[in-house]
């Protein structure tokens, strides 16, 4: 008898002391969950804001270039500037003897016209335009193939640039030297727009889409 | 199939070279490497080291005065397209990164330097000795950086190269071509930089699939067969691999054309 109420005092005590370890315990995984719970906020709030902040210079265009009075003043839409040579390739952003055409003179107030007349018209120095869609060395691209042949719109690609008072701050990748406009704005990939991002695999993607496959490295590596 | 290319013909270029006619001056691995950016080494005799796509080799018939007799043999990329053209390329085929791959549209096999990682099974699988690895950085003398074709993209230490058959001049050609509203390039307006180089006529380059071609006229390819000449003066380098190259040889000599095929010494019967 003896024997069994001591087992059940002990069997107490050892219970009394499992409900103190259980309350101990409580409090300190509390505290590592809170922990974790802390620092995956942190590490997240550093992956996804403050590395792209970091991972990007910001650049300003030398000039502030507005494309709405521009297209309006045009009778070509995009090609006007933006046009083909004889032998299908593409001119890209205009050269400096191509804008003096018309800004030979200022024709207007703004100050943004007025440095541009006054610093690289008089003095016959290309502006050195930061280009958003430069692809890597190893790409080929042909404009005229998307253009003229499948009748693709700019904006398919570019979005609505056109429509543009201001030019975007260009973002310099520090890694890879490359633009934003490659990887896209969304540092996680996803995109809602076809114009968001401009990477091998949207390429690879409206190909598989248009033309049924994908097709060989050659078709836009060189 | 592709839809753009449903209106457009599949192509297969290829190369005719006539071997009578090549005196071996090496125009074409000069012009070779000036269009596509191939960098040369100080010691350029050193050959586990310096790069040729196209390359001229020199044969002899191995007897002495008055029989002797020799024959310059140049040698690109083969741009094999392996049984019935079904892609199966030596290199291909043992490419763990897709770095190369064959075009079915045109028939050629590419290279993509970005892509390639340097492991070098391409070339030792290549049975032409067409394919080169770049062990430096290509290093350009003063200014000559400037003057690089911006067209080819230059390669970096640690990866393959090959020639391309001046793929680069083919989407030229297809830019221009869409410019003026056609989908088709004509023969002469996609040429490689060592057919037009050659002084003596000896490389013809076109379409092997368009009757009007003349590298078509030249060899007669035989579809039936792989792809193997109906002209019996045409032939091509170790044609029993079945590797079905895309480079035609012409000679009249017997001797040059048994060169083309490692046959054993007093083989009576060719296999093919």
């Amino acid at each position: 008898m003896s024997t069994k109420e001591n087992a059940k005092d002990e069997n107490t005590e050892n219970g009394s002391a499992d409900q103190d370890n259980k309350g101990r315990g409580d409090s300190s995984s509390g505290f590592i969950i809170l922990f974790f719970i802390v620092g995956l906020v942190a590490s997240l709030v550093v992956g996804w804001i403050v590395f792209p902040k970091l991972l990007y210079s910001r650049k300003k265009q030398p000039i502030d270039f507005n494309h709405v009075i521009h297209v309006e003043a045009v009778d070509e839409g995009c090609e006007s500037c933006h046009f083909f040579r004889e032998d299908g390739t593409f001119s890209g952003i205009p050269k400096l003897e191509q804008c003096t055409d018309c800004h030979e003179e200022a024709q207007g107030e703004d100050p943004n016209e007025i440095k541009f007349v006054e610093e690289y018209v008089a003095k016959e120095k290309e502006v050195p335009w930061l280009i958003y869609s430069r692809q890597p060395d190893c790409v080929f691209f042909s404009h005229v193939a998307h253009v003229k042949m499948a009748k693709m719109d700019c904006a398919t690609c570019h979005g609505p640039v056109g429509e543009s008072e201001h030019s975007k701050v260009y973002e310099k990748n520090r890694v890879t030297g490359y633009s934003r406009d490659i990887w896209g704005k969304n540092i996680s990939g996803f995109k809602k727009n076809t114009y968001d991002r401009m990477k091998m695999d949207d390429c690879a993607q409206c190909h598989e889409k248009e033309t049924g496959d994908k097709g060989s490295c050659f078709q836009c590596h060189k | 199939m592709n839809k753009e290319h449903k209106d457009t013909k599949t192509k297969k270029f290829g190369m005719v070279i006539d071997l009578d006619l090549c005196t071996g001056c090496g125009a074409c691995m000069v012009a070779c490497m000036a269009e596509n950016n191939v960098p040369f080494k100080e010691d350029e005799s050193n050959k586990l080291d310096s790069i040729t796509w196209m390359r001229v080799y020199k044969l002899t018939n191995g007897k002495s005065f008055p029989d002797t007799d020799i024959c310059y043999i140049p040698r690109p990329c083969q741009h094999c397209g392996g049984i019935g053209d079904h892609g199966h390329s030596p290199c291909v085929s043992v490419c763990p990164a897709t770095a190369t791959d064959y075009d079915h549209e045109t028939g050629i096999v590419s290279q993509i330097y970005t892509r390639c990682f340097g492991c070098r099974y391409c070339m030792a699988a290549c049975p032409y000795h067409a394919r080169y690895f770049n062990w430096w950085d290509p290093v350009w003398p003063g200014d000559m950086k400037e003057s690089l074709s911006p067209n080819v993209s230059p390669r970096m230490r640690g990866v393959v190269e090959k020639c391309s058959f001046c793929f680069h001049r083919y989407q030229q050609a297809k830019d221009r071509a869409y410019a003026n509203g056609r989908r088709e390039i004509e023969e002469n307006e996609y040429q490689t930089a060592c057919t037009q180089a050659c002084p003596a006529g000896a490389i013809t380059f076109g379409d092997l699939n368009n009757p009007e071609h003349q590298v078509h006229k030249l060899v007669n390819p035989d579809p039936k067969h792989c792809g193997r000449p109906k002209n019996p003066k045409a032939f091509r380098l170790l044609e029993r691999l079945q590797t079905n190259p895309k480079v035609y040889y012409i000679s009249s000599r017997e001797w040059v054309r048994r060169a083309g095929d490692n046959y054993i010494k007093n083989e009576s019967k060719q296999i093919a």
